[in-house]
């Protein structure tokens, strides 16, 4: 077993002056208070990777830096999946007694420590450097390429996919640690600069800097206590390319597996963190997980069913369209968030029962899938 | 394997894959060898540059100097009459299932292949 001991997260945004090691070790000081433990009590590390600041050791750079000598420590890099996939090999790695408590964290200064332009290229190469990269693709076009077919099969509209923009903003209102606090309207979203199309400025998230960690242990801590319950993994493909049909495609086969590791099914779940790096990411999971039929996603969105007071609150923190996107720590505050939600302490927006929560995250262009089941216990 | 025949990755006009000559499964991305069964025996093969429309992102925010130059263009996943599946530029108005025939042009200091309806 493991268990969810404690979370760390600072405000995304602009942390002028703060480099990416500030940020994780800000994160990993308030996840180790959190669980009510010593630094001298971690006794493993895992952390991402930093674009800002590159470096083939990036664990043991941060464990001395932090003031921690672990028995285990490397990185783990499989781009916005990474957070949870270092959760999962962090629940194992306690499971299988090779660690008692093993720190998780991520955190960069991407928004000031480099240009938004150097931010786009560096993701870009996510791409086939001959096949696809000389063709002067970014991210958002991977993905604009993907909602174009995904709409086309599917019936869904750009005003559908605005609709998870505007829910994932309205989340975002209410966490003070949000980088944007304006509420936006569909009509906005749609009036939004074009970006990659169908994908507009509003339909992906933003650059951010910031930093999440979290201590995975054997035992609880506390009195409430956050059990991993089972994961999956799936990974198809790193090229869009060379991705499999829609109907195949990762996130499928991950909850699957984490279905079967589990024993959980989508009828427990009562809240979900899911993936949001642009509207349609957000949309084809939730489709693809069976949070929603096909093509029915914006439907559910417009009928409040994720939203805070709904049948399946999801990222109510604002997800990383709102609450933003610092590289490996951008989908960890989903798992923070969560695990606010599911020991009470989400404050103005808590929801009435996180007691079974399913969290799924997505690394490079729908190549890399983990989900992920979690379950309250006092 | 037989002699690596130049395409647009290399600066020629040109779209090459390669079959297996062991399985018969087809691959875009070049390779000493398949990647569905192993084998090595892989021949490389230009294609006819006819194909249809799959999936279309046109690209209106550019992250360099070079590329910034062409905004907007549009971005196509278009599946070949040979079976594989291609990253290319086209026409700014193609919409996907529309058959199209390639051709070359200049972007950002190499040439690439580039779609427009038959």
């Amino acid at each position: 077993m493991s268990f969810i001991t404690g979370v760390g997260l600072t405000s995304y945004g602009k942390h002028e002056g703060s480099s990416s090691l500030d940020l994780m070790s800000k994160a990993a000081e308030l996840a180790i208070t959190d669980a009510g433990l010593k630094r001298s009590d971690i006794d493993g590390i895992l952390c991402g990777y930093s674009t800002v600041s590159p470096h083939i050791m990036l664990a043991t750079v941060f464990a001395e830096h932090f003031g921690i000598q672990p028995s285990y420590a490397h990185a783990v890099q499989v781009g916005g999946a990474t957070g949870l996939a270092m959760t999962m090999l962090a629940h194992h790695l306690v499971d299988a007694g090779v660690a008692k408590h093993v720190l998780v964290v991520g955190g960069e200064n991407r928004l000031t420590g480099q240009s938004r332009d150097a931010s786009i290229q560096a993701l870009a190469q996510v791409g086939h450097p001959d096949y696809e990269v000389s063709l002067g693709p970014t991210i958002p076009a991977y993905y604009g390429l993907v909602a174009s077919r995904y709409m086309h099969e599917y019936g869904v509209t750009q005003e559908d996919l605005a609709e998870f923009a505007v829910l994932m903003r309205s989340h975002a209102l209410t966490h003070p640690g949000a980088q944007f606090h304006e509420p936006i309207t569909v009509a906005d979203v749609m009036a939004s600069k074009p970006v990659a199309m169908p994908l507009k400025l509003l339909d992906c998230c933003p650059v951010s800097d910031g930093g999440a960690a979290f201590v995975i242990s054997r035992e609880p801590t506390a009195s409430t206590g956050v059990r991993i319950r089972g994961c999956g993994q799936a990974h198809t493909h790193q090229h869009v390319t060379a991705a499999p049909a829609l109907s195949e495609l990762g996130a499928e086969i991950a909850i699957a597996k984490a279905k079967a590791a589990s024993g959980v099914e989508i009828s427990d779940v009562r809240y979900a963190g899911v993936y949001d790096s642009f509207t349609i990411t957000l949309a084809m999971l939730l489709e693809d997980l069976g949070l929603a039929g096909r093509g029915e996603a914006a439907a559910r969105v417009r009928a409040g069913y994720f939203g805070r007071d709904g049948a399946m609150p999801l990222n109510t923190h604002g997800g990383l369209l709102s609450y933003g996107h610092c590289g490996v720590g951008g989908a960890m505050a989903h798992l923070v968030e969560t695990h606010l939600q599911m020991t009470g302490r989400a404050g103005l927006r808590q929801v009435r029962d996180a007691s079974i929560a399913l969290l799924h995250g997505d690394g490079g262009v729908l190549s890399s899938h983990v989900s992920m089941f979690l379950e309250r216990v006092r | 394997m037989t002699e690596r025949l130049a395409d647009w990755t290399k600066g020629a006009e040109a779209i090459v894959y390669q079959t297996c000559k062991a399985c018969g499964k087809i691959q875009y991305f070049h390779r000493s060898f398949c990647a569905a069964c192993g084998a090595t025996d892989v021949i490389e093969k230009p294609a006819s540059g006819k194909a249809t429309v799959y999936a279309t992102s046109l690209v209106c925010r550019a992250a360099t100097p070079e590329t910034r130059a062409h905004v907007p263009y549009n971005m196509l996943l278009v599946d070949t009459v040979e079976g594989f599946r291609m990253m290319a530029h086209g026409d700014n108005d193609l919409a996907i299932g529309d058959e199209v025939i390639a051709s070359y042009r200049p972007f950002a200091g190499k040439l690439v292949p580039y779609f427009e309806k038959k």
